[in-house]
């Protein structure tokens, strides 16, 4: 009866009730999810920029302010994904008990659960689009091809909401995302090649590196910012896409087990 | 009692929680235009009830139909054409009063258009007609549930499930919500309702369920459950030198409970009663017909049941 992968179109209202709350706060919200990222990319892409020089990517020498712009947008779609599917979600599921509300219509838990993850894949994808129009005006880089990156920066948030989902359904409060944005998130943008290459880990966490999730997102999104198309696309296309499926199925029968639904 | 086919049916229901047998072999029936109260002490196993009702929650064993659909295969399709108030305000704290009413109408597949052609009728309704703007929390609790009554009706339900509509609430704001649904229900609309509030259930219910550790108890009309289970006289006394004067007065009544500093006597005639009670000044005695709660704490006891 709860497969994980049964959405009814029911899912729409509820996408379209996180849509309306975004419009009235559509303002603060923009420039909380795009402020830091372009901090970041100021302070170190023209800063740490001028020592580093050039850096190395897929054999090829770019600027470090477009290797870490590249890399960045990435990540920043990961975090507002992330965030929006941890707390934003959580405060709709348990101390606002929206979800219990909408489950007295004819809209099943599973529909809600979708309704979030392309909630939060949405709210990412604006994210990222703003960022990336900040980058066009700062002239980092003038690919046409960048429009790929905007389907691939949906997968990036699809992918990290789904992993987020499963942390949500088993908060007992707030504090509980803390561990999973210090322990998993943090490290792995540090891992995946958003800062430095890859190339400077050592071979083991290399390794590591290489399954991660955020790699995968940074090895298809940064050779758009050289006018390039990633050369071997399909492994990190399939990174993105199976750890979206196996989460979501996940979270969801963790979120059924959580509302006595299993 | 009639041939009219029942909204709601539940036949022998189970349900276990851990090791807790919460619901035992329970029958309900609702037939169109009938008010049914559900009350219990708390941990008797209403919430479980009503979460079976709703499809939330799977019996163990027994059925339950709605709308003549098995629950919880047709759960979606059942819950289109009911309207539900839960036990906590589930309100859009984003949202103002009317836009609560258009997200929720939209969960139900209403076009929008349609929703706010509805909304005025539904906001005059909840007497929050000058309120279609405001938010949430500037609302008071009483309206919160008004709120939360018309954001239920916003489907045109054929069934109303309230589950403790009034808890919390202050006395103006319980008679006027029982005065809403008193109108609801001269309109021919169903309601299941659950309460702790025993004058709540005598004024708003035809049918009345007592639900204790899971079982049926009791079941009746109001009046019936009072005259099948109670004396019809009450007299309640409290004051200076009850508890040693006592045994003089037994002789009275047919019946005393006691519960803290007050003792009811039941009897049928209380008038010898209260001419001995004169000799005491100093106690205050009132002298009143039978009520529900009279047979509730018959039936389930008077000592308290801690939240479980």
């Amino acid at each position: 009866m709860n497969n994980p992968f049964f959405v009814s179109r029911a899912w729409l209202p509820v996408f379209l009730r996180n849509f309306m709350v975004w419009r009235k706060l559509f303002w603060p919200s923009l420039i909380g999810n795009i402020a830091e990222p372009l901090f970041v990319l100021v302070a170190f892409g023209f800063g740490v920029g001028a020592l580093v020089g050039s850096v190395r990517f897929a054999d090829q020498e770019l600027s470090y302010l477009v290797f870490l712009a590249s890399g960045s947008i990435c990540a920043s779609t990961m975090t507002a994904a992330s965030f929006e599917a941890l707390y934003s979600a959580y405060s709709r599921m348990s101390p606002q008990k929206t979800w219990d509300g909408i489950m007295n219509a004819p809209v099943n838990l599973n529909d809600i659960i979708f309704a979030e993850l392309v909630w939060a894949g949405f709210k990412s994808l604006f994210t990222a689009s703003a960022i990336l129009l900040v980058m066009l005006a700062l002239g980092i880089s003038y690919s046409v091809k960048l429009i790929a990156a905007l389907p691939l920066l949906f997968l990036t948030g699809i992918c990290f909401a789904s992993l987020a989902l499963i942390f949500n359904a088993l908060a007992k409060g707030y504090d509980f995302f803390t561990y999973y944005i210090t322990l998993f998130l943090t490290p792995m943008t540090f891992l995946s090649g958003v800062y430095f290459p890859r190339e400077q880990l050592p071979p083991a966490l290399g390794m590591l590196a290489d399954v991660l999730p955020l790699t995968a997102s940074v090895n298809l999104v940064r050779p758009l910012f050289l006018d390039e198309w990633p050369s071997a696309p399909i492994l990190p296309l399939v990174t993105l896409i199976g750890f979206a499926l196996i989460s979501f199925s996940i979270a969801s029968r963790l979120t059924h087990k959580r509302f006595g639904l299993a | 009692m009639s041939t009219q086919t029942p909204l709601l049916e539940a036949t022998a229901v189970c349900k276990q929680l851990g090791s807790q047998q919460v619901v035992q072999s329970l029958d309900l029936e609702i037939l169109p235009g009938q008010c049914l109260g559900l009350i219990g002490p708390n941990g008797a196993g209403k919430t479980t009830t009503i979460r079976m009702l709703l499809g939330l929650s799977k019996p163990d064993s027994g059925s339950i139909s709605v709308f003549g659909l098995k629950q919880p295969l047709f759960s979606r399709q059942i819950r289109a054409q009911l309207g539900v108030v839960g036990q906590f305000d589930t309100l859009d704290p984003d949202f103002n009063c009317e836009e609560n009413l258009l997200a929720y109408g939209r969960y139900f597949g209403i076009p929008a258009k349609t929703i706010i052609e509805r909304t005025p009728s539904l906001l005059e309704f909840a007497a929050l007609g000058h309120k279609a703007k405001a938010r949430i929390d500037a609302l008071s609790g009483g309206m919160k549930r008004r709120l939360s009554l018309a954001r239920a009706l916003v489907n045109g339900p054929r069934l109303l499930v309230l589950d403790e509509p009034t808890t919390g609430l202050d006395p103006q704001a319980r008679h006027l919500m029982w005065e809403r649904l008193n109108r609801l229900r001269k309109e021919g609309t169903s309601i299941l309702l659950t309460t702790h509030f025993m004058d709540e259930a005598e004024r708003l219910c035809d049918q009345i369920v007592v639900i204790d550790h899971g079982r049926k108890i009791a079941q009746g009309s109001p009046r019936a459950l009072i005259s099948e289970h109670v004396e019809p006289h009450v007299v309640e006394v409290f004051g200076p030198g009850l508890m040693d004067a006592l045994p003089q007065f037994t002789e009275y009544s047919d019946r005393l409970e006691q519960s803290g500093e007050t003792v009811c006597f039941y009897g049928q005639e209380p008038h010898r009663l209260l001419q001995a009670l004169e000799a005491m000044p100093a106690l205050r005695v009132l002298h009143r017909p039978a009520n529900l709660e009279d047979v509730f704490l018959k039936l389930t006891g008077r000592q308290i049941r801690e939240a479980s």
